[in-house]
Order: structure tokens, then C-alpha cells, then sequence
């Protein structure tokens, strides 16, 4: 058999950091990186004696994750520990939601190969993160507890997914979610976005799962795809073979292109859950909840159907500007200040992205941002209104980002603006027509030598020439 | 007696990472079976649409500003540490098991 | 000097405050009888001389100043060890926490120390709490000071025995299974089990999460109450902190003195089975019958699942004390093993070698009754039966203001007598196990003494932040005998 006479089945767990200030029991900072142990209190370093209390804004960004997915919120639920030794969990437990997740239920939206498409949700539910081994030389490893407490959302899919790239777009989709919400900043390298993926194989039509594997260490969308592709090809040899899957974690070495057994430990996992007794059960009054849904910011879904709307964007530009919020925020702004949709799409799409590396720099109130929404309007306004061409403000545009000048300003200055005065322009196109006197004779037999005369004439304008006045002049002129 | 045995003893022990000494082993699996036999007299007891009672206390889960205060210094931090390298809490050389969530390399 | 030997917390306060003496001068004889007695009855596992001077200056300072010195100015008090102490290693009588110095203070310290109260040192207890001799500790033996060949009752032994033999004039204790009110039973003491959530665990290094209850110790009902008034109160640090506004206790404990008119006291049936001690149970029912001339109605009521308490609380508190005890690992304080050769051996080494035997039993059975597929069966049942439990004391306090039993069915044993057996142990419990279950206020007071001169405790339960009926019921008894001003001999030099 070949991979294509099985079914992949991929369900995925999502861990989202949540950009709280503070930890989600306690009140050193979250902030990433740090000199190592510098972010801790008695609370996340589990010294005996201390107690979690449960941070508000963790919560609502729970909650309003929820709600974007469309999961039903418990409006009471329950923290559980789950019990394990590693260096890196002090209290030997994990504060975590066992039976009674926050969030229930739910969907991520999104496009695949253009078509809208939906990976069901099992639960979205809160816990809080580890702090980090880190390997060192010489038989010994080190532990930094920084990042223990920060808070996350745990987002697990139902076995849903089919394919690689479906994983992939998923793991895309919920990244856009979670920025779009301003819950967190969803990036794959620093580890505030983690991925697991569990895939397993079964022929297609039978009903009953195949023996799933647990691919961990996969820290970009790349590496979900590559992964995961890998993954289903190691599993559909060895059932060709005839040999089992084993039930195991496997890490994702981007390096070699390949996923590797985890030493696994013959006992299979007893994580002992049990009630958190330090933490009564946590309860969202509907208030709340209507609250919530009310603020809720436009979806990138929501926000893909409004462009593409009759009349609006391609589906192509539509899908590269909602991709992150700030995109689509930047574009709304320069809708928003006069620059027809269509016109706005590929300035953005092709000039400003082009340039902007660190997409939240986007941010319309950046004041650092080198061209803002409004400035990039104007530029736009100035062509649509025939006062700047086409190929001139690519240039503007240049030297706006690079000198932060408006397009007004550099327009007027530099005298940029374009041509448009027939008399002059006429002026101009009879002159190079009696220059040419062999060319002009020959325009009827070969028409694209108009081309010719409209580079000549652009030439003599210095670029600021209109180009269709000028083509309309040069037919006349020249009886084509 | 005999619902548990050295076996389940060891397996448990293991799971709390807990070294016991043979005789400890002995000791526990005694001790365990006696007070298994005790509890089993809750057996009796119907619980049938009994909540569970998993607080004392009878009000919802109080919940704090999310506002940063100081940290403790690295110093304080490590402080009461058995063994440290430089700003890090050290312990040996991990090998990466399943179970754990994850591992940073 | 002043002979502090008898002394209450109250004359203490009251006489700093009114100047008649020093901070200093009460702390000295205090720790001059910790320097001269202690030693052979072992209620002290650190004396930090230095921090109780500095503190007792600062009382003075105040005095002396003209600001107010607190409510507990100057008042020696002895610390169970399971209270963290910024600066003061904290060790829970565990090996495995030798050499802890927390860089953070026990909210109830913390309020202690703000009210002017003095703090001697940290008291002995059982390993982890665990216990209810305090024969259990890692590091020495705690002596009944009534007689020294018997055990002064757990876990919070050392804070019993201190209160009992004047080398504190008051202390803290946790109380999980009946861990305040058993030793103050067996030390003749006054000792008190608040509300679930009514004092914060903060700091408090934890046992059995949901069970966990700081309290005091005090010579008398008036004392005792005038620790829990400042010990007590929300704490935004403990998510289980109750926010009512805290009582009146000490006006309670004075009003007993006006008898106990219009106040019925529960008498339940079941507290008084076979098994327990002839001398206990005419002691006990002496005190009911005294109560009952101070003016209160006695009205027989049923706790029915009381022969499941002792089952329910086993399964809970070894389940919450197995999770509770899987942060000591050797990494970020405490005992760490040597010459391992793995983080596995990090693990099992540093634990197989820092718990004794009691903590050990307790995290096995916890794990085994957590375990997947066991669950519903222990824990899940445990939790039910918990309920039904409480649901006994609302219905019994349906018809009656109080309930009055004895605190322990037995009076102090000797060294040795129940440690080969841990349900023999456990079964010291029996009488107060239920209240923490239900996470409702009980307090103990010496009401008699055996033949052989062994403290007899009288115990008396309120219903869920019924402190003030405790401490009116407790007063009235204490206004109308002499218990409480009886001493235990002095030990020999």
C-alpha cells in the first residue's frame, strides 16, 4: 500500500501563552526571556507554604478565546493538579483543568486551498506553564523558573485533521485568533505558541484509530508540515511492513528531517489528577459572558468575508492582509482615510509589507511606523487623482519610508507633479513626432511603435507626463 | 488482606519517587493493607447523588489583579538551592521522558 | 525577675501596655526557662533569643514612644515549626527541610508580629503534621509536661507542651485532624480549630490542603481568643480566606461569664461509644453537667456518619498530602541526596532518604488512591462521604447552638504505645476529625484530670464562623471551674 491508501488522522494541542503582565497565580512578571531566575516569587518557585490566586486577566483571555472559537463557557469550572516530577515543575504538580475545562466545544475557522474550512475543538482550558531545563555540558542540566507560571491556554482539537498542511493552517489560524484578540503574541520561536500533534494511520474506511504517536518540538508552521508529513510516512512503512505503531512521544529534529523516540518510560503515565483544593471552583456570570461578546473585535473570518464582499478584494489579497490583525487594521486605517479598497490591497500587500519586517509594527497608533495608513493614503489619493503617476510613486513612496516625508510635501518640493496640461504636453509630443519623421511614418503598419513615441515623450517630461493624455495626443497626432 | 502486594507497593513507590528499603517495602505493604481494609467501610455508605465536597468553603474562586510586583532577586531565589551553577538551579543531566510537556533544548 | 510560670498571654499585653513592665523584661525569664527546662521536654526545635530581644525592643520602642504597641504587645509566643519565618529556618520537623530559611513570612506571623506579639522560636511537631504524639518528628521527642513518660499529643505537640509548662505564653498550631485541639487536650491547654478559611495558610506549610486550619494555643479561653482575633481575617494571598469581618472573640469569651441562659448545647450520642476512657467520660460529662447549671439547655443530637470520619479523612488528607509533598525534590531547597548518578536517583533518593516513615505512608496511600481507575472508588467516595458529614453537623445545629463532646477519647499515652500500629494512631483522631471535614469551629479546654494526673479535654463545636458561640460556651465553663489555672509540675533540673 501507499500513503495514499490510508487516512491520516492529526489532532492537535495548541499551548498559547496569554500576554498577561503577571503570572496566572502569582505576581512576578510574565515577561519572556530575563536573566535566568529574575522573573520569580515564593508562589511560581512552589516554596512549601505559598498558594496560587488566580489571576483576572488570564481568565478573560480564557474567556474571550472561547467565545472567538464559539466554544460553550463553563460557567462554573474547576483547576486540577496534575501530578509529575521534572526539574522544571517546582511543585511536582501542574496547576492545570482536568473534567471541567473553562471552554467547551468550538471551531477554528479558516481557508484551505481557498475554501472556508472548520477543525472542531475538544476544549480550550487553562494551566500554567513550566519554567525550562536547559542542557548543559557535562552531565548536569540547569533550570530556570522564569517562565514557571506564566499563564496558557491549552487548545485541543478534535482528531480531525487530514493532512499536513491542514495542520499547519490550523496551527496559522489559531496564531491569527489569538493575535486578533490581543490575548498573546502567538510566536512559534520564542515558544509562546507551542504545538503537539498526535497522528496516527488507518486504512482508509475502517472505523477504529490506529495507534497514535505524540510529535513534539515543532516551533514553525514549517515545521508542524514537515513534521507531521514526515511522521505519516514512518508510520505508513512500517504498516506496509506489517509492523505496529508505537504509542510514544516523538521529537521533531528539524535538522535532519526526521522524528526520533523519546526514551519513554515503561509505566505508562498516572498524572493523579485531583480538585486543586487551594483554589475554589471559578465561576462566569453570564454579565460577563454578554460583556465579552460584545467587545469582541472583528474575526479574521468575519473580517475575510467584508473584503471579499461583491465588488471587493481577491480572495488571494484578502487572505495576506487578514492574516494578522495589524495587517488588516493598517489596511482599514488607509480605507478608512479615502484610498479606494482595490488600490490600498497592493500598496500594502506590495510596497508596505515589502518593508515592514516585525508585522506589529503595523500597530496604527506606532508613531515609529514609517508610513502611516493616513500618509500612505494620501500617496494613493495623489494618483488617483491624476496629480502624481504611477511610476513616479513607487519612487514617493521610497523616499517617504526612507525620509519620512509625506507625499504631498515631496510632490511640491521636488516638483513631482504630474502633467496633465495638454497645450504643454501637446507642445512636447509635436516635437518628438517631427524628430522621428521615420518612426511616425511607420506607426500605421507597426502600432506598437506608439510605445516608442510615449517613452520619448515621458523621457522629455522627466517622468511627470500623464500617460494617457500623452497617448491620446500621440493617436491624434499621429492618426492611429 | 492481600489487595496489595510488594508489586503494587514498588509500582507506587516509583510513581512518588520514593526509595524504600526492602524492609520499608515489607513494612508498607502491611501497613497499606491494613489501612485499605480499614477504609473500606465507606463501601457501606451510599453516596448516591452526593456532591462531592471538595472545599470547605462556599464561595467562588477569588480572583487577583493582574499587576506585576517585585521579583525576587536571583539571589533570593536560589538562595535555599542544594546546588547551583552561576544564576541556575542545577540538578543531573536530564534525559529527556515522555510524560513530560516539554523539553527545551 | 518576673516568675512568668502561669502567666496568661492577657496579663502580659495588658501590663506592657499599662507599663507596668518591660517587653524585655517578660522575654528574658521566658527564655531563661526555655534555657533551664526545655531540654528535657523538647517542645523547642530553634529558640531564636536574638529575633525575640529585637522584637520585644521594638514593643518598648513603641511604648516608649507613645505609639500604640499592639493589641499583643510584648506576649512570648512559641511558633510551630510548619509556619514559615523570613530569616528563621522553617523545617516542619522534616529532614528534607533541614536547612530551609524562607525568604517570605506566614501571613499569621506576620499579623502576630504586627499586634506587638514576640516570637520565642519554632515549636516541635510531627513530620509534615502528621501525627498526633509528635513522635513523629525527625529530630526529638516532645514530653507530656504533666508526665514525662508520656506523649504531649499531635501534631502541634510542641506548641501544647510549651503553652503547658510556661515556656511560651501562647502559640501557634495547625490543626488537619485534630491537630490543635488533641495535644491542647493532652496538655491541659486551651486550644482552637476556627472556620475553614477564617486564619490564611499562607506561609503555613501545607498538609492536607482543604483540611489545613491555623489556630492558637493559650492558657485560657480569653487568651486563646484574643490570638485568634488578630490571627484572623481575609488574606489576599489565600484564595480560601474567608472574607466575613472577623468576631468578637474576646467579648464572647467574657461574655460566657454572665452563664449560658437561652443557649442550647448539642450532646451527641456518638461521641460517646465504647473505647473510651472511664476517667474521660465522667470528666466530660461532669463538664456538661456544669455547663448546664451555667444556664444552658442540653439537647441530645445524632451525628450518624461519625463512624465514617476517620475512613473519609484517611483517603483525603494522605491524597492531598501526596500532591502537597511532591515538591520536595532536592532542587530548589532542602535535603538533596549525594552521589547520584540520575535525575531519578535525584528523586527517589532525596525522598527515600528525607521522609520518615509517616510522611512516606502517607504519600503511598495518597498516590494509590489517586491513581487512575481508583479514583471514584476512594477519593471520589471520600469526598462524598465528606459531604454527608457536614450535612450531619447543619442538621444538627438545626437544633441546638453547640455541640459538646470530648476532645479525645483517651488522656495522654506513653512513648511507643501506638506507633507500632497507624490505625491505632489514627484512632486518637476520632473526636475530631468531623469539625475539619466540615471545616467547622471547635475548641478544646482542660476540664479534669485522671487519677494518674493526666489532662482531660473538653471540646466544643460551632457551627460553620460560630467562633463566638465556642468561645461564650468555653468561658462560661472556665468562669465557673479551676481547670485552666491548674500547672503541671515543674520539670526536674
Amino acid at each position: 500500500m501507499s500513503v495514499a491508501d490510508y487516512e491520516v488522522v492529526i489532532g492537535l494541542e495548541v499551548h498559547v501563552q496569554l500576554a498577561t503582565r503577571s503570572k496566572i497565580f502569582s505576581w512576578s512578571s510574565a515577561a519572556f526571556g530575563g536573566e535566568p531566575n529574575t522573573h520569580t516569587d515564593p508562589v511560581c518557585l512552589g516554596l512549601p507554604g505559598t498558594l496560587p490566586v488566580l489571576n483576572r486577566a488570564a481568565v478573560d483571555s480564557a474567556v474571550r478565546l472561547g467565545l472567538a472559537a464559539g466554544c460553550t463557557i463553563r460557567r462554573r469550572c474547576r483547576f486540577a493538579r496534575k501530578h509529575f516530577f521534572y526539574p522544571d515543575l517546582p511543585k511536582g504538580f501542574q496547576i492545570s483543568q482536568f473534567d471541567e475545562p473553562i471552554c467547551d466545544g468550538g471551531a477554528i475557522k479558516f481557508r484551505l486551498h481557498g475554501e472556508p474550512h472548520e477543525v472542531a475543538l475538544t476544549r480550550i482550558h487553562l494551566e500554567e506553564d513550566t519554567g525550562k531545563n536547559i542542557h548543559a555540558a557535562a552531565g548536569v542540566s540547569f533550570v530556570d523558573y522564569n517562565r514557571a507560571g506564566v499563564p496558557l491556554c491549552e487548545i485541543v482539537s478534535e482528531p480531525n485533521i487530514r493532512s499536513a498542511e491542514e495542520a499547519a493552517e490550523y496551527v496559522r489560524a489559531v496564531r491569527s485568533l489569538v493575535r486578533y484578540l490581543g490575548i498573546g503574541d502567538g510566536n512559534m520561536e520564542e515558544g509562546s505558541l507551542r504545538c503537539d500533534a498526535n497522528v496516527s494511520l488507518r486504512v482508509r474506511g475502517a472505523a477504529a484509530y490506529g495507534t497514535k504517536a505524540e510529535i513534539k518540538n515543532m516551533n514553525s508552521f514549517k515545521n508542524v508540515r514537515d513534521a507531521i508529513e514526515h511522521e505519516v510516512k514512518r508510520q505508513a512503512t512500517l504498516l506496509d511492513r506489517g509492523e505496529r505503531v508505537a504509542q510514544e512521544t516523538r521529537l521533531w529534529d528539524p535538522a535532519r528531517g526526521v522524528t526520533q523516540s523519546m526514551r519513554s518510560k515503561e509505566s505508562a503515565h498516572d498524572y493523579r489528577y485531583f480538585p486543586e483544593p487551594d483554589l475554589p471552583p471559578l465561576v462566569v456570570t453570564e454579565q460577563q459572558l454578554t460583556d465579552f461578546r460584545a467587545a469582541l473585535p472583528e474575526l479574521p473570518e468575519d473580517r475575510f468575508a467584508r473584503y471579499t464582499g461583491p465588488g471587493g478584494l481577491t480572495p488571494q489579497d484578502a487572505g495576506v492582509l487578514i492574516a494578522d490583525h495589524e495587517i488588516a487594521g493598517y489596511f482599514d486605517a488607509v480605507v478608512a482615510a479615502g484610498a479606494p479598497p482595490k488600490r490600498a490591497a497592493n500598496w500594502v500587500i506590495n510596497e508596505v509589507l515589502a518593508r515592514v519586517s516585525h508585522i506589529p509594527d503595523l500597530a496604527f497608533d506606532n508613531p515609529g511606523l514609517e508610513v502611516g495608513p493616513s500618509a500612505l493614503a494620501e500617496l494613493i489619493n495623489l494618483i488617483e487623482d491624476g496629480t502624481l503617476s504611477g511610476k513616479l510613486a513607487k519612487d514617493v513612496f521610497a523616499r517617504m519610508w526612507t525620509e519620512r516625508r509625506t507625499a504631498g510635501d515631496l510632490v511640491k518640493a521636488e516638483g513631482l507633479a504630474q502633467v496633465s496640461d495638454g497645450a504643454a504636453l501637446e507642445e512636447i509630443c509635436k516635437r518628438i513626432v517631427a524628430a522621428h519623421p521615420e518612426e511616425a511614418a511607420r506607426v500605421q503598419s507597426s502600432p506598437k511603435l506608439i510605445g516608442f513615441f510615449v517613452g520619448a515623450v515621458m523621457k522629455e517630461t522627466g517622468g511627470k507626463g500623464n500617460p494617457k493624455a500623452i497617448n491620446d495626443i500621440l493617436k491624434r497626432l499621429l492618426g492611429s | 488482606m492481600a489487595r496489595i502486594g510488594p508489586q503494587e507497593v514498588l509500582e507506587l513507590a516509583s510513581l512518588a519517587r520514593l526509595q524504600l528499603t526492602t524492609e520499608e517495602v515489607a513494612r508498607m505493604t502491611d501497613d497499606l493493607a491494613a489501612i485499605l481494609d480499614y477504609v473500606d467501610a465507606l463501601r457501606t455508605l451510599d453516596t448516591t447523588d452526593v456532591e462531592p465536597m471538595t472545599h470547605a468553603v462556599p464561595f467562588d474562586c477569588p480572583l487577583r489583579v493582574d499587576r506585576v510586583a517585585p521579583s525576587l532577586s536571583a539571589e533570593e531565589a536560589l538562595a535555599n538551592a542544594p546546588r547551583r551553577t552561576e544564576s541556575f538551579f542545577e540538578v543531573p543531566r536530564i534525559v529527556p521522558v515522555a510524560g513530560a510537556p516539554e523539553d527545551d533544548t | 525577675m518576673i516568675d512568668v510560670r502561669g502567666l496568661t498571654a492577657l496579663a502580659v499585653a495588658d501590663g506592657v501596655r499599662v507599663g507596668k513592665w518591660r517587653a524585655r523584661d517578660v522575654v528574658e525569664p521566658y527564655l531563661d526557662r526555655i534555657a533551664q527546662l526545655d531540654g528535657a521536654l523538647g517542645c523547642y526545635l530553634r529558640v531564636d533569643a536574638d529575633g525575640a530581644r529585637r522584637q520585644a525592643d521594638a514593643v518598648d520602642a513603641a511604648c516608649k514612644g507613645g505609639r500604640d504597641p499592639g493589641p499583643l504587645a510584648g506576649i512570648p509566643l512559641g511558633i510551630k515549626d510548619i509556619f514559615c519565618t523570613r530569616g528563621v529556618e522553617t523545617t516542619c520537623a522534616s529532614k528534607i527541610l533541614r536547612g530551609f530559611v524562607p525568604p517570605y513570612e506566614s501571613t499569621v506571623t506576620a499579623r502576630l508580629g504586627a499586634a506587638g506579639a514576640v516570637a520565642l522560636g519554632k515549636l516541635n511537631m510531627d513530620e509534615f503534621a502528621m501525627g498526633s504524639s509528635t513522635e513523629n518528628s525527625a529530630f526529638q521527642p516532645t514530653r507530656n509536661p504533666w508526665s514525662p513518660a508520656h506523649v504531649p499529643g499531635g501534631s502541634s505537640g510542641g506548641s501544647a507542651a510549651a503553652v503547658a509548662a510556661s515556656l511560651c505564653a501562647g502559640a501557634t498550631g495547625t490543626d488537619t485532624g485534630g491537630s490543635i485541639r488533641q495535644p491542647a487536650a493532652l496538655c491541659g491547654v486551651v486550644g482552637v480549630k476556627p472556620t475553614y478559611g477564617r486564619v490564611s495558610r499562607y506561609g503555613v506549610i501545607a498538609f492536607a490542603s482543604s483540611l489545613d486550619h491555623p489556630g492558637p494555643f493559650g492558657r485560657t479561653v480569653e487568651d486563646a481568643a484574643a490570638l485568634l482575633e488578630v490571627m484572623s481575617g481575609l488574606d489576599p494571598l489565600d484564595a480560601t480566606s474567608i472574607p466575613q469581618p472577623v468576631g468578637g472573640y474576646r467579648q464572647a469569651a467574657r461574655s460566657g461569664r454572665e452563664g449560658l441562659a437561652g443557649v442550647r448545647l448539642g450532646v451527641p450520642q456518638e461521641y460517646f461509644q465504647p473505647g473510651m476512657d472511664p476517667e474521660v467520660e465522667t470528666a466530660v460529662r461532669a463538664a456538661i453537667d456544669e455547663l448546664a447549671r451555667a444556664g444552658a439547655q442540653i439537647v441530645p443530637v445524632s451525628l450518624p456518619h461519625t463512624k465514617y470520619a476517620i475512613a473519609t479523612y484517611y483517603l483525603i488528607c494522605t491524597a492531598e498530602a501526596s500532591s502537597n509533598l511532591a515538591r520536595y525534590d532536592g532542587v530548589r531547597y532542602g535535603h538533596r541526596a549525594e552521589q547520584v548518578r540520575s535525575l531519578e536517583e535525584l528523586y527517589t533518593h532525596t525522598r527515600g532518604e528525607g521522609f520518615g516513615a509517616e510522611p512516606k505512608r502517607r504519600i503511598m496511600l495518597g498516590a494509590y488512591v489517586l491513581r487512575a481507575g481508583y479514583y471514584e472508588a476512594y477519593y471520589g467516595k471520600a469526598l462524598r462521604a465528606r459531604r454527608k458529614i457536614a450535612d450531619d453537623f447543619s442538621a444538627a445545629f438545626a437544633a441546638c447552638d453547640a455541640i459538646v463532646t470530648p476532645t479525645s477519647p483517651v488522656p495522654a499515652f506513653k512513648f511507643g504505645e501506638r506507633t507500632a500500629d497507624p490505625l491505632a494512631m489514627y484512632l486518637a483522631d476520632v473526636y475530631t476529625v468531623a469539625p475539619d471535614l466540615a471545616g467547622i469551629p471547635a475548641l478544646s479546654q482542660p476540664c479534669g484530670l485522671t487519677r494518674a494526673g493526666l489532662p482531660i479535654g473538653l471540646q466544643t463545636i460551632g457551627p460553620a464562623l460560630g467562633e463566638e458561640i465556642c468561645f461564650r460556651v468555653a468561658g462560661a465553663f472556665e468562669a465557673r471551674t479551676d481547670w485552666h489555672t491548674r500547672l503541671p509540675p515543674e520539670p526536674a533540673l
